[in-house]
């Protein structure tokens, strides 16, 4: 098991209140940014990235926001090329670059500079995009998932073809097509697809055989994902695997329970993580297939009325602060319940992320650690290391008696179907029971 | 609703359209959250008119047509059906972004209409404010915003009132349509303008509401400059549609300036 870690370097210096009263962190005014907060942020991420390392993690992860506090890494690909220089072993796992609203040209070229300096060690990791994305870079939402998938092909063809040649798609166009960056691992970057259970993304992720990693998502729709995966898995002709599959996991560890209580409590900074929660933003005009919009007003339909949520905004300039921030509170304990969050010591942890790694079986498990408004440097780097100390050689252990091989150990989409014909299991059928 | 749906053959695409009511045809271009139902006004014009309704290929009830892919596309496609159909010279009725369309097919050829009729239409930049961002704001807040005062306007709720999962469906077809046809710049094609005063001879009638929050009623004056002998007519107390707020003034204008 590839065992990584994550954090979203939130602008935490953010009054919260500023995040509540907008009911979004997207959208907030930026004129409560001090880059000299910035620089030191930055400096404060990645040298706990490259501390992870030395701890023995295999994995360092990124991802990418714009526009928006909860996340410093709207330019990410910059921060990976530092970390590519500064740490000599870990794979570093962009989760994701936005294919729509990227030149891919360009990105193709980004990713196979970071290859090289990291001597191939990157995870590429292709993303739809929130619906803040499009607006935030005026790409068309509309043509969302037409972009993605020309840029995804159109990529692979640039790093693979040999130039110069000329392309000439429905969204991208280009006269001269020769990068003299090309990615180290050859012929292509390893790659891994994070995601927030869209049927359409599991199903485009079997197809190409690339690992799936679910972003802190409840266990059971996680669980029908995956078997949707291995099920397109069996249509494509192999058997997935725990190496097909990984999971993002929020965790805060301290040397107490009363310590890592007010830790967890950190992570409702700003309204908890559905950061981009108002629906004007988080859809708009066309960044939902019909299907998903089908779906979704099923969904949002209230049975008594029959009036559609989504349909008109929530957001009011007259929100009560103090009210919406006791609902939030409020989530705290059934956020643990559910393992969305896992909170304690080294010890109570442990019996938590085995259940998780049992029901799920993932062969790449990224531990999504504490970053908030109040969490100091010494609070993150302490949950940190017990992590790294005291945690993670338990994880291993475990990983291996329960089988779950990581995308080194067996190549995803490698693994033959039984005789029959018929696909094994890839989740956990006891732990699933006893949820 | 008294008008049947019918289908034509245009470009190897299939157009949907409505066609009710009796008299000399009259072209009308719906807007951008797609057919409003069967409006009052609709009623009132189809006593001495047949309205010829093109449904937007992919405004939540005909198939899109993934080769139109802006205002001036979709234009020329309504040109070749009003030719292939033998309905031109014909007036013509537009709506907001239906009122963008008929100003693009006017450019193409204003021959191909007798009297153009524009309410509160899309399509250029306003001299000041903006135009409201539809992609970024949810289909009942837009509608909320297209009224000047929501609460008065009766026939809004019968259109609108409850809309259930159906409705939702059929608005985010449309918004997503008029993403692809309009995302940047919104809602407006820069070269309109200029073109705009190569249209001669054909009588054009601009109708806005002083209080439109969606499109800056200082707007009509660019069509107005642009196209030789446009009159204008400006309703108090009323938003985008004047159709709905100010249905009496709205016809009585409209009728007497088709009847010219």
């Amino acid at each position: 098991m590839h065992i990584g870690t994550f954090t979203e370097r939130p602008y935490a210096s953010l009054a919260e209140n500023e995040v509540y009263r907008n009911a979004s962190f997207f959208g907030v005014s930026n004129k409560h940014f001090d880059p000299k907060v910035g620089a030191d942020l930055y400096h404060r991420y990645l040298d706990q990235n490259v501390a992870a390392e030395d701890l023995g993690f295999d994995v360092i992860m990124l991802n990418e926001h714009h526009a928006n506090p909860f996340t410093m890494g709207a330019v990410m690909d910059v921060e990976a090329a530092i970390l590519a220089a500064r740490t000599k072993r870990v794979k570093i796992a962009l989760m994701g670059n936005p294919l729509p609203i990227t030149d891919p040209l360009r990105l193709a070229e980004e990713l196979a500079t970071i290859d090289m300096i990291s001597r191939g060690r990157l995870v590429a990791g292709w993303v739809r995009g929130a619906g803040s994305e499009q607006i935030a870079n005026n790409v068309n939402p509309a043509y969302n998932r037409e972009r993605f998938n020309e840029a995804h092909d159109f990529i692979q063809q640039a790093w693979t073809r040999p130039g110069p040649w000329r392309y000439e798609g429905k969204h991208y166009h280009y006269r001269h097509v020769n990068p003299w960056q090309k990615p180290y691992q050859q012929p292509v970057p390893e790659c891994w697809i994070p995601g927030l259970v869209s049927p359409e993304t599991v199903i485009w992720c079997a197809q190409h055989r690339y690992p799936y990693l679910a972003l802190a998502t409840f266990l059971e729709p996680t669980m029908e994902m995956w078997d949707m995966y291995a099920d397109e898995a069996e249509r494509q002709g192999y058997q997935a695997g725990p190496e097909n599959f990984g999971y993002l996991q929020k965790i805060v560890v301290a040397e107490t329970e009363e310590k890592a209580q007010e830790l967890g409590h950190a992570w409702l900074y700003g309204g908890g993580q559905p950061a981009f929660a108002r629906p004007e933003w988080m859809f708009p005009s066309g960044y939902n297939t019909k299907a998903a919009t089908a779906r979704l007003a099923k969904a949002f339909t209230n049975p008594e009325t029959g009036d559609v949520a989504l349909a008109s905004a929530t957001y009011s300039e007259n929100i009560d602060v103090e009210a919406a921030k006791r609902a939030t509170l409020a989530t705290y304990k059934g956020f643990q319940d559910s393992n969305q969050f896992i909170v304690g010591t080294p010890k109570s942890v442990l019996p938590k992320l085995r259940h998780v790694m049992e029901t799920l079986r993932p062969g790449i498990f990224i531990c999504w650690h504490i970053e908030g408004g109040t969490v100091s440097q010494e609070d993150a780097m302490t949950s940190l290391r017990l992590l790294g100390t005291q945690v993670l050689p338990e994880m291993r252990k475990y990983a291996k008696e329960l089988g779950l091989t990581s995308p080194d150990e067996v190549k995803p989409g490698s693994r033959p179907l039984p005789a029959s014909g018929k696909r094994q299991p890839v989740v956990g059928k006891i732990s699933r029971a006893a949820q | 609703m008294a008008a049947s749906e019918k289908s034509a053959q245009v470009g190897g695409a299939t157009l949907k359209y409505l066609e009710g009511g009796s008299g000399a045809p009259l072209l009308v271009l719906h807007g951008e959250l797609g057919f409003p139902g069967w409006t009052d006004a609709f009623e009132h014009l189809s006593k001495t008119r047949k309205l010829i309704i093109p449904l937007h290929p992919g405004f939540g009830v005909g198939d899109r047509i993934d080769w139109i892919m802006n205002m001036r596309d979709q234009a020329c496609f309504y040109t070749r059906f009003l030719q292939e159909q033998s309905l031109a010279p014909i007036d013509v009725l537009g709506f907001s972004l239906g009122g963008w369309i008929a100003a693009e097919m006017a450019v193409n050829n204003a021959a191909q209409f007798r009297h153009m009729a524009l309410v509160a239409p899309f399509g250029v930049r306003p001299p000041s404010g903006e135009i409201r961002d539809l992609f970024a704001t949810p289909t009942q807040n837009y509608i909320d915003a297209s009224m000047f005062d929501p609460v008065g306007a009766p026939e809004l709720s019968k259109l609108y009132g409850e809309p259930g999962p159906k409705q939702y469906e059929m608005w985010e077809d449309a918004r997503a349509e008029s993403a692809r046809l309009a995302w940047a710049p919104y809602m407006f094609n820069p070269s309109l303008p200029h073109l705009l005063g190569g249209v001669k001879g054909l009588p054009t009638l601009i109708l806005w509401g002083k209080d439109d929050k969606i499109v800056p009623a200082s707007t009509a004056d660019v069509f107005a400059t642009a196209i030789k002998g446009a009159q204008v007519e400006l309703f108090d107390k009323c938003g985008h549609m004047p159709e709905i707020e100010k249905k009496d003034q709205f016809l009585a204008k409209l009728t007497a300036f088709l009847a010219q």
